[in-house]
């Protein structure tokens, strides 16, 4: 084990804990993002160890983790920035913004990662935001009502080392980061 | 019929306390689940089929009946799945309605649970809804340290407990049996029917698998009754209904209408009437997998019968709105892109025909259309509907059928100019 080890191998126990002790595999889709937060990225090794720990193989691992798109198996920036072009974000101009997103990351034609691996930038399908659309989601946090300008000022910001607060909730300062709140190991303040 | 409505499902939305435990309890929440504690299993089972209430994921099947389905002598515990992957584009009422008031959620599926006999009920969230899901996740922890979840329910002795699992970004896994193989570990890809959930579902065993609005109406159905549900709304759809309005209109947003209510109502009083004063061209009722819907159709009510007599569906009642400048076929190609790339693979005519049909949309919009496309398209169309094993692939041919019903003329006229008529220059090559 590289990755599950330690505080890490705690948290896959605790998340493994939430399922019904025949029905673990349940867990798989938690400790695929737990994995994701420690390498930024799901490799071959974490696919090997999820199997070790649910006691099945590797290649089940990774049909389920191939299946889904919020698993990044390939090299990922830092920064993830998602714009939503489904219909009802494309009816209020997305495709410009998306045009501009990936201008202002320096991501190149046919590419999703730009060169100094800074950031990610693809399109993405509904969002659920469409009554803020047109829609980009940073780091899996909701900027709203986005324009080619705001996009590129965001982009400017993340380059600054500066993340920029949601419409809604906490921001997170890197894609790894989120991760770790979508495998539930975020602390909730109470309300 | 006018907007004089009572709103229900959003009453409280005025009131941003109603967030936490403490404000819901103060707006009147939890007083379902005690009422509920009181009563006997199949009494809940009973008010919430006499209520009339259907499912709002987009089916429209009776809830009650539903719950009626669910064996109890099977020695196998029961499920209650909480559908929250609201993934159908132009669709996010169930977004608001838990980032506003999370606790009405949690409690309709905690009543569910007591009506089918369930010690565990699981929330499957589209992992994209991460805010949504911390908000879920504090009121979970909330509702437990007061009792109103765990070992024992407002001290009944009862055991309800729920789970939060997040999804990873697969529209089909808001399809109920693939979302059941992902919640188990599996590619989330739809089952055989039958064995149906409600015999044999999460974990082999009896579950009842509900949208996050349809459970959200419960509290008030066991407070205050069946006939008062079925105040509002026609006989066969009692009950308000939230709508997402979308595209070009002044005022986007979600919003609670009584079914029947006709979508000029919507547009002009709610949504604010056409962005720039537009002229409407199209417009979708349920989402993307519903047949489009022109001017000429302002009038039909938002309700299941009269979409139904109109051709189309009410489906999670996303309304995207398209004016006069946009492209049908533009739109249509984006609405198949988006089924080709989230079908699971699993069948044929849907992983195939969505693929090729984008190829022929595209051809069509870059100005390479060939007079034997639309004939192709209809092909296409008739070939996929009903012909896989899921309903994703019908929202592909969902879209090639209505844009062909309504717009022929505008498809035609790509061919004939070899370029869309609603641009301006020629389009730039694409192949």
């Amino acid at each position: 084990m590289a990755i599950f080890l330690g505080a890490t191998l705690e948290d896959a126990r605790a998340i493994i804990g939430r399922y019904p002790v025949e029905h673990q595999r349940s867990a798989i889709m938690p400790l695929l993002y737990l994995a994701q937060s420690v390498e930024g990225m799901i490799g071959q090794g974490a696919l090997r160890e999820i199997g070790v720990l649910l006691d099945i193989t590797t290649a089940e691992v990774e049909a389920v983790a191939s299946f889904y798109t919020m698993y990044r198996m390939r090299p990922t920036g830092e920064h993830v920035v998602a714009v939503c072009t489904n219909l009802a974000c494309k009816l209020r101009g997305a495709q410009a913004v998306a045009d501009a997103a990936r201008e202002a990351a320096g991501i190149g034609h046919g590419e999703e990662i730009s060169a100094d691996g800074v950031f990610t930038v693809h399109e993405e399908e509904c969002l659920g935001v469409c009554d803020f659309a047109p829609v980009v989601q940073v780091n899996v946090c909701n900027h709203d009502n986005v324009t080619p300008d705001r996009v590129r000022e965001l982009i400017a910001r993340l380059r600054a080392g500066d993340v920029p607060a949601p419409a809604r909730g906490p921001a997170f300062a890197s894609f790894r980061a989120a991760s770790r709140a979508l495998a539930g190991l975020e602390e909730v303040a109470s309300s | 019929m006018t907007l004089d409505l009572e709103p229900r499902l959003t009453r409280n939305w005025g009131d941003p306390g109603v967030i936490g435990l403490d404000g819901y309890v103060a707006a009147g929440g939890y007083v379902g689940l005690r009422t509920a504690l009181g009563m006997a299993d199949a009494d809940i089972v009973e008010v919430v089929k006499a209520s009339g209430l259907r499912g709002r994921g987009g089916a429209g099947f009776p809830t009650g009946m539903k719950w009626g389905f669910v064996p109890r002598d099977t020695g196998r515990p029961t499920y209650v799945v909480v559908n929250f992957d609201e993934s159908e584009p132009g669709t996010c009422n169930n977004r608001e309605l838990v980032e506003r008031e999370p606790h009405r959620l949690l409690e309709g599926t905690v009543i569910s649970a007591l009506a089918i006999g369930c010690e565990t009920a699981f929330v499957y969230i589209r992992g994209e809804y991460l805010w949504q899901s911390l908000v879920l996740q504090r009121a979970i922890a909330e509702a437990y340290a007061a009792g109103y979840l765990g070992a024992d329910v407002c001290g009944s002795g009862t055991r309800v407990d729920v789970v939060l699992h997040r999804g990873a970004g697969a529209y089909i896994c808001g399809e109920e049996t693939a979302l059941l193989n992902s919640l188990e570990g599996l590619r989330g890809q739809p089952r055989l029917r039958p064995p149906f959930p409600a015999v044999e579902g999460l974990f082999a065993s009896p579950t009842v698998i509900n949208n996050v609005e349809t459970l959200m109406n419960v509290p008030d159905i066991v407070t205050n009754g069946a006939e008062w549900f079925r105040a509002v709304g026609t006989e066969k759809s009692p009950g308000t209904k939230m709508v997402t309005v979308s595209g070009k209109v002044e005022r986007p947003g979600n919003y609670e209408i009584a079914l029947g209510t006709p979508f000029r109502t919507v547009l002009d009083e709610l949504a604010g009437g056409m962005l720039e004063g537009r002229a409407l061209k199209a417009w979708t009722p349920g989402g993307s997998s519903t047949p489009m819907l022109t001017a000429a159709h302002i009038d039909t009510g938002l309700d299941y019968e009269s979409l139904a007599a109109a051709g189309s569906m009410l489906g999670t009642a996303a309304i995207m709105v398209m004016d006069e400048s946009d492209c049908v076929v533009d739109c249509a190609q984006r609405m198949v892109e988006f089924y080709a790339h989230e079908s699971c693979g699993k069948c044929t005519p849907c992983r195939e025909g969505s693929w090729w049909a984008t190829r022929v949309l595209e051809r069509l919009e870059g100005g390479h259309g060939r007079g034997e496309d639309i004939p192709l398209m209809h092909d296409m169309g008739t070939n996929i509907l009903f012909r896989a094993f899921c309903a994703l692939a019908d929202g592909t041919a969902s879209v090639i059928n209505s844009s062909l019903a309504h717009f022929a003329d505008e498809y035609e006229e790509h061919v004939r100019l070899g370029r869309c008529p609603l641009r301006d220059a020629p389009a730039e090559v694409r192949v």
